[in-house]
């Protein structure tokens, strides 16, 4: 029991940055109509920025501040030099141009800091377990996560229907023609609103670097997974981003833990453990094959 | 110059080029070349067939990569079979490995065919960036499955200790198997430009322009789509069954989704909507690649910039260039 309350905790943790990569890409998404194969490499950045940091300086709280304005001023330049001139173009153009972007980066990355991935500890003050049942003692870190992860979400609701900014963001994703007639600054908001997602991207590279390795390409792996989390969320919905972010953290970590032994019960065990393998690195994309062809749109579409 | 005229000067020169390359190299004492034009022209048949769904049926798959991988690794498990002396399936029938290419290879098209007639029957559901991804997610799905297949080597991939056989040829002399690419890519050429010419290549030109009214018009565009992508899956099972044989090595890396995006690279580099351009994007690419990589280990950050360049400049690729801007297609 006390261990699927902590498989339950680690699917969260997951599904939460998995959240802090989809706010960002779903809004550009959506807004923009701009598919950008390039939202991993500012993870990347931030991952690799904060770790530097806080090596350098010892504080990993200085890592996220040098993370998050680096990510965000490496996406607003991209956005400024590249997308701009791919918003009117077709989508295949836009996959290629920023298939581009990820080669250079991830090049980029390579020569800077070389082959070898980076390590990051986590800091001090968040090291050691927190006992959160009588016997269940869990990562004070991965807590930390869970929290800043709700916070931002908080923050970016707040934003999106409490401030003009906001509603300005809400308007330009359902009609960006009418909302630039009204005289609102479509390319100043553009470049803000991708700022913005890339920022959310490098928060959370630097908070994956004390769990994952910080190496170069390791913004692909999780970018593929937040196109699973916004194509079952909904292209442009941030309430979408939020279900499909929870709902994939926990499928993949749920079906790791307990797809093994679950196998182990029907079959013998050498045809357990392999067919309990594929299967659960297979289960995300198994899941969003059946959202898609149940509910092509995703399951809360923006646009409806 | 007449454009058609053109045209055919520039696909005849460059068939003159690929069919006397190898004689040339073998004489300049260059047999490397020999070698990696082969992987160009297998690479050539796979960015041909993606260019039938981003060039005509106006279908962005990221997942092209995946059937590339399905036709190595039916090529790769039947050898092994056939090595091992165990047969690949007792129940409810009794299969045995093979290393006849007449048998492999045309098994290696129809898998993929049936996989492309799956996971097209289920993404062609979905539209635009919805498509991309779902295509992507598929490919991804097949990609962790082969990852995780202990039996076929899991990760490290599986290796072929000799190419598949042909009577009459010689598939582990590096000449014959170039000249069996170049004679397979011709006919994948000659099979693709009467394909787009026909009505049903009308239909499928008239879907990527405006799929409603298609549907309007009485046409089923979805099965129209549908056989699209998977005479497209077909087509990269061939050369993923001839690549297997040319490195006589498959792993799952084969459709990692980089390799899609390189297929993407190659049909746009070389021309999008062109089916030759393909070939000359697919060369140029993998040139590009190993020029680049002799003159600095970092290749990648040059050859980034310069695809967005291509991208944001030059819409129909080197065949534009060659052959001249005009549409001769849709």
């Amino acid at each position: 029991m006390l261990l699927v309350v902590e498989q339950l905790l680690n699917g969260l943790q997951f599904g939460i940055t998995l959240f802090l990569m989809s706010a960002g890409l779903t809004l550009v998404f959506g807004i923009m109509q701009v598919i950008n194969l390039a939202h991993g490499s500012f993870y990347m950045i931030g991952a690799y920025v904060g770790a530097t940091v806080t090596v350098y300086t010892g504080s990993f709280l200085l890592g996220i501040a040098a993370a998050l304005p680096a990510s965000a001023v490496c996406g607003m330049v991209v956005e400024i030099i590249v997308l701009r001139k791919l918003y009117n173009r077709e989508h295949l153009d836009q996959v290629l141009a920023t298939f581009g972007l990820i080669m250079f980066f991830n090049e980029l990355t390579r020569i800077i800091w070389g082959r070898q991935p980076l390590f990051m500890d986590v800091p001090p003050w968040l090291s050691g377990n927190i006992e959160l049942l009588p016997g269940l003692f869990y990562p004070t870190y991965r807590l930390a996560v869970i929290g800043v992860g709700i916070l931002v979400a908080l923050v970016l609701w707040l934003i999106f229907s409490r401030t003009r900014i906001g509603m300005q963001i809400r308007a330009g994703a359902s009609n960006r023609d009418m909302i630039g007639a009204l005289g609102v600054n479509i390319k100043l908001l553009y470049t803000l609103v991708f700022g913005m997602g890339t920022a959310l991207a490098g928060l959370a590279g630097v908070m994956a670097g004390p769990i994952l390795a910080v190496e170069s390409g390791m913004g692909e792996s999780i970018l593929i997974l937040t196109f699973v989390v916004i194509v079952i969320g909904g292209i442009g919905s941030i309430r979408g981003a939020v279900a499909g972010a929870l709902l994939v953290g926990l499928v993949d970590t749920m079906g790791r833990a307990f797809l093994p032994a679950l196998f182990r019960f029907l079959f013998d065990s050498a045809t357990a453990d392999s067919a309990a393998a594929s299967l659960s690195s297979m289960a995300i994309y198994i899941l969003m094959a059946a959202i898609l062809v149940w509910k092509p749109k995703g399951l809360f579409p923006a646009h409806s | 110059m007449n454009p058609l005229f053109r045209k055919y000067v520039c696909i005849a020169a460059v068939a003159l080029l690929l069919a006397i390359l190898p004689i040339a190299a073998s004489m300049l004492g260059q047999e490397y070349y020999i070698s990696l034009f082969s992987r160009i022209l297998i690479y050539a048949i796979a960015a041909v067939s993606l260019d039938l769904l981003l060039g005509f049926s106006g279908m962005i798959s990221l997942g092209h990569a995946a059937f590339v991988g399905i036709g190595s690794y039916v090529v790769g498990i039947f050898f092994y079979h056939s090595a091992e002396m165990e047969p690949l399936l007792t129940h409810p029938f009794t299969v045995q490995g093979s290393e006849n290419g007449l048998i492999v290879i045309p098994l290696a098209v129809l898998v993929s065919a049936i996989f492309a007639l799956v996971i097209g029957a289920l993404s062609l559901r979905t539209k635009g960036m919805h498509f991309i991804m779902i295509t992507l997610a598929f490919a991804q799905m097949i990609y962790y499955f082969f990852v995780s297949l202990e039996k076929y080597g899991g990760d490290d991939g599986l290796s072929l200790y000799a190419r598949s056989t042909l009577p009459g040829l010689d598939l582990g002399n590096d000449l014959q198997f170039y000249y069996l690419c170049l004679l397979l890519l011709s006919l994948f050429l000659l099979f693709t430009t009467r394909l787009v010419a026909s009505p049903f290549g009308i239909v499928i030109r008239g879907c990527s322009n405006n799929e409603r009214r298609i549907n309007a018009l009485g046409i089923n565009a979805y099965g129209y789509k549908l056989a699209c992508f998977v005479i497209a899956g077909a087509g990269a099972g061939l050369a993923g069954a001839l690549l297997a044989n040319q490195t006589e090595y498959v792993s799952p890396g084969l459709m990692h989704w980089t390799l899609s995006g390189e297929l993407m690279v190659m049909v746009l580099l070389g021309g999008l909507g062109t089916l030759f351009g393909p070939v000359l994007g697919a060369a140029a690419f993998l040139l590009l690649e190993e020029f680049l990589a002799m003159y600095t280990e970092h290749w990648m950050l040059y050859l980034g910039p310069f695809l967005i360049l291509v991208v944001i400049f030059a819409k129909r690729g080197l065949y534009g260039v060659l052959v001249g801007g005009g549409k001769d297609h849709g």
